[in-house]
């Protein structure tokens, strides 16, 4: 096999039902009422937890594979994508029906006067358009740098992400912080490099009139 | 004082069979504890064999409002395995893994401040001359869900009037133990600890405000706030203070735990609120633990006949 072939009939099928693990366990527990006295509460947090595992997951794929120089990373990169959209939707789908039931009115007050679901709702909303134009030939409609451009909002929908959870807990800050201070990594990881390419390019300018003459 | 003379069947000793097999459970575990005691008698602490013990002499619950209700109790399983009870963790589940080897045994409660009668007792000299009675009280969280609970206890009233308050006596203060050693969640400031929290003086003396001592006809178990818990159906269950070693009787209003966590979110009343909405939950309604649909929130809990008065002259929304 290539190594073509080999990401394409193994990687990428394995790790899709890797993927499918967390919903698994969850729907697993809901069968045998391991849920606890509010399951409703329960499966809400931990599709949001996975939600946000599955954002980090996906913005680690680029420093993992320059770091670790492994470039084939980046094939699997649009799986965990949809796999974050995946969970947000599973969170979202159980906000609006198993807690709310579909109470229109309460869901609207709810968006608007309670601020950790405004910031909830509004970066789910952005990852509709990036779920919406993951595929390859949306890629190609909306060409490479348009298409680049609009998938770097996925550091504004991780950032809402974590400001969502940190907002929503009482008191103990603990586990939000614990994604804040990866995500900061992972998003200071990237200016770093912005810096380094920068003045790269500076060196480079600076160079090329003597290696001209 | 835990043994008397046999009441009647308490309604709460007629349980759903879920609840019917936990307890068996934890009988069996129990026997199994005791028996292994029985062979090494040093094995067993003093306080871990207390929590479940049956109490007995308790008058029943009256099958009417407000001591009472016909609403469905929570089971058994969820009132005991889904707690805040900050001391032993910050999730749902910790209290009750977090809990297992608390101490309730010796414990003393310190009567301080504004009363004739300051002393320092012991649990079973605290509880003595009162005859323990059975409440059944809905329990709303400031979280939005609640629970239909049988509390074993006795009214503060009863147990205030014995310290003789002064006349400067407008607020009473409560405190739980402060010992991080066997409260794990105590080593972290997630809360300035011990937790303190407070009633004005007739609050504290409201017929329906009780010190419970049990729940479902037995002893607390240590996550729920063993061996000695303040119960105050009207207001959100963070008011519900739990392991109490010190009452104090003071002049000014206390200030809470939670004041002090979070002042615009937690006031010093906290009386339960449709209308007053918390920055993070809407107050509007509750999910009932057990149900799926949420409910409506009612006015004080639903002890709005009883509790209103209090308030009469209080904007809610001010002093919420």
């Amino acid at each position: 096999m290539t190594q073509q072939e080999w990401i394409e009939r193994v990687i990428k099928p394995t790790l899709f039902v890797v993927c499918l693990i967390p919903l698994a366990l969850i729907a697993w527990d809901a069968f045998n009422n391991h849920l606890g006295a509010n399951p409703i509460e329960k499966i809400m947090r931990r599709t949001g937890d996975w939600t946000l595992r599955f954002l980090l997951i996906t913005l680690a794929v680029t420093p993992a594979r320059q770091l670790l120089n492994l470039p084939w990373l980046i094939k699997l990169r649009r799986m965990l994508g949809l796999f974050a959209f995946f969970y947000a939707f599973m969170h979202f789908t159980n906000y609006i029906w198993l807690d709310q039931f579909f109470d229109v009115d309460e869901i609207i007050k709810d968006v608007i006067k309670r601020k950790y679901i405004t910031i909830g709702f509004a970066s789910f909303l952005l990852l509709i358009p990036l779920a919406i134009t993951s595929t390859n030939n949306m890629v190609k409609r909306l060409g490479g740098k348009r298409w680049q451009k609009l998938h770097k909002s996925v550091y504004f929908i991780a950032i809402g992400g974590v400001i969502h959870y940190l907002w929503l807990v009482k008191k103990d800050l603990g586990d939000p912080l614990i994604y804040a201070v990866l995500l900061a990594i992972l998003l200071g990881y990237r200016v770093w490099q912005r810096q380094r390419k920068k003045s790269l390019e500076k060196e480079q300018v600076a160079m090329s009139p003597v290696r001209s003459g | 004082m835990l043994i008397k003379k046999s009441a009647d069947i308490l309604s709460s000793e007629i349980t759903d069979k879920r609840t019917y097999l936990s307890r068996r459970e934890f009988v069996e575990t129990a026997m199994g504890i005791v028996g292994a005691a029985a062979i090494m008698p040093g094995l067993l602490l003093p306080g871990a064999a207390q929590a479940g013990t049956r109490l007995t002499g308790v008058r029943p619950a009256s099958p009417r409002a407000p001591f009472g209700t016909d609403e469905e109790r929570t089971p058994y399983e969820d009132v005991t395995h889904y707690n805040n009870f900050y001391e032993f963790g910050v999730e749902k589940e910790d209290p009750a893994l977090m809990s297992k080897n608390f101490r309730t045994r010796p414990w003393t409660v310190t009567v301080e401040g504004e009363v004739n009668k300051p002393a320092v007792y012991q649990l079973e000299d605290f509880i003595q001359p009162h005859t323990l009675e059975e409440r059944i009280y809905r329990l709303r969280c400031v979280e939005a869900w609640s629970m239909v609970i049988p509390w074993v206890g006795i009214p503060l009233a009863d147990i205030i009037k014995r310290f003789e308050p002064t006349s400067k006596a407008k607020y009473v203060e409560f405190t739980t133990l402060h010992d991080p050693a066997q409260m794990p969640g105590q080593r972290r400031a997630v809360l300035k600890w011990p937790y303190v929290e407070g009633l004005r003086i007739d609050e504290a003396m409201h017929p329906l405000t009780m010190l419970a001592v049990g729940l479902y006809g037995e002893t607390l178990p240590n996550q729920n706030g063993a061996p000695l818990r303040l119960v105050v159906p009207w207001k959100y269950g963070f008011k519900n203070i739990k392991s109490i070693v010190k009452i104090r009787f003071v002049e000014k209003q206390p200030t809470t735990a939670w004041m002090v966590a979070g002042p615009s979110e937690y006031g010093f009343y906290a009386n339960v609120n449709p209308d007053v909405d918390h920055p993070r939950w809407s107050q509007g309604r509750e999910r009932r633990i057990g149900e799926f649909l949420k409910r409506k929130t009612l006015m004080f809990n639903g002890y709005a006949d009883q509790v209103a008065s209090l308030y009469a002259h209080m904007d809610l929304k001010r002093y919420f």
